[in-house]
């Protein structure tokens, strides 16, 4: 019962990043996109999370956390740009 | 068992909402509206997810396994302070509101 | 509001916790090496990096602190559950709204707490705190503040600001006694 469950939430994650990258395509603004790719990092995590579940390891974890800090740094630092212009001031 | 059903409804609930986040993403007419999906929907899917995660590996490896809620309580925090940077940002781009979106007066250029 | 704790070899009391929390969830174990090993970071961590920054409000009232972060938990779960419904139904139907609530708050940190569980709860998104602090003069205090929010569905607008006041923004300035 579990693998079909872990197909159809592979699916339903894998839907919603093309559903992301069609925002990310389309826009129509940066931070429509920065917002998209946002999005993004975090379906990645979840995805991530669940391959190791299905691989029954939890080796995965580290990648999920780094993901995690990673994006969100990169996010605020692209955001930071939009708004100054620079990144550290 | 039970907790092969447990971590089941979790993972579909937690699919669910990350689904319907970017669906709100697709879906909405203009940015600030947009970004409610992704900080919100998204955000409670992924816990739902990292505790299904939670349960599975305390069920298949010996003692408890509770470092997935580092990640839970990692997005909880990081979420709201991401939006808040992209919503000052498109305030900062001027982007257009939908029309008739009330108490545009409210907003003031930076 | 406090910013200095009683213990002067323990300037931040919850920080200490946290950190002792985070390096045992990190491992992933409660082994008596991690356990000594994260009183020695939870003790070490906060006196290196306290004169890094200026100093916090602490958190005077913690039994309160907690029942409130249940709240918002709560809060988060049932507001999930309305954003949700919200985005599938259809779009013409909702009604978007820039709100001002007026703060009383007036330290950065507790404002940034508010803010936070706005952004997370019943389809409100924190935009900006006014009056912009880089628009003052140097070394002025402003005399109100007022957060602005993005609600997506907006129906009666001053039932959303007490909302916020009561249920969010007074447990946080009795927490913080400020």
């Amino acid at each position: 019962m579990l693998e079909t469950v872990f197909l159809i939430v592979f699916a339903m994650i894998g839907l919603s990043l093309l559903l992301n990258l069609w925002r990310l395509v389309v826009g129509p603004s940066v931070p429509d996109r920065i917002l998209a790719l946002d999005t993004m990092y975090i379906n990645t995590i979840a995805l991530i999370i669940l391959y190791g579940m299905s691989m029954g390891t939890g080796l995965y974890f580290e990648a999920a956390l780094l993901i995690a800090m990673l994006g969100f740094v990169s996010t605020v630092a692209v955001c930071k740009y939009l708004l100054r212009g620079d990144i550290i001031e | 068992m039970y907790s092969e059903w447990l971590v089941s409804i979790l993972l579909l609930i937690g699919g669910a909402f990350i689904l319907i986040g970017s669906i709100g993403l697709i879906k909405m007419p203009d940015f600030f509206m947009r970004l409610h999906g992704p900080t919100k929907a998204t955000t409670l899917g992924m816990a739902g997810v990292l505790i299904a995660a939670m349960v599975f590996f305390s069920n298949a490896q010996d003692g408890i396994s509770v470092k997935e809620l580092l990640i839970t309580i990692f997005l909880l925090i990081t979420a709201p302070i991401s939006g808040y940077m992209l919503i000052k940002s498109a305030i900062h781009h001027k982007l257009k509101a939908k029309d008739g979106t009330k108490g545009l007066d409210n907003v003031e250029d930076d | 509001m406090r910013l200095e704790s009683r213990f002067r070899w323990l300037p931040t009391p919850f920080r200490s916790l946290l950190l002792f929390v985070v390096w045992l969830l990190l491992n992933n174990s409660v082994s008596p090496g991690h356990i000594i090993l994260a009183v020695l970071f939870a003790f070490f961590i906060p006196v290196i990096t306290f004169p890094f920054r200026e100093p916090q409000p602490l958190i005077i009232k913690p039994g309160l602190a907690v029942k409130q972060f249940l709240i918002v938990l709560f809060d988060i779960i049932t507001a999930n559950l309305q954003v949700a419904l919200l985005i599938l139904g259809p779009v013409k139907k909702l009604r978007p709204a820039f709100v001002k609530v007026p703060l009383d708050l007036t330290h950065a940190m507790p404002i940034t707490i508010l803010a936070s569980t706005v952004s997370l709860t019943p389809g409100t998104v924190s935009a900006e705190v006014y009056p912009i602090p880089e628009s003052l003069p140097p070394g002025e205090e402003p005399t109100e503040r007022y957060l602005l929010i993005h609600v997506l569905d907006l129906d009666d607008e001053q039932a959303l600001i007490n909302t916020i006041k009561q249920r969010y923004e007074a447990p946080l300035k009795e927490i913080f006694q400020c």
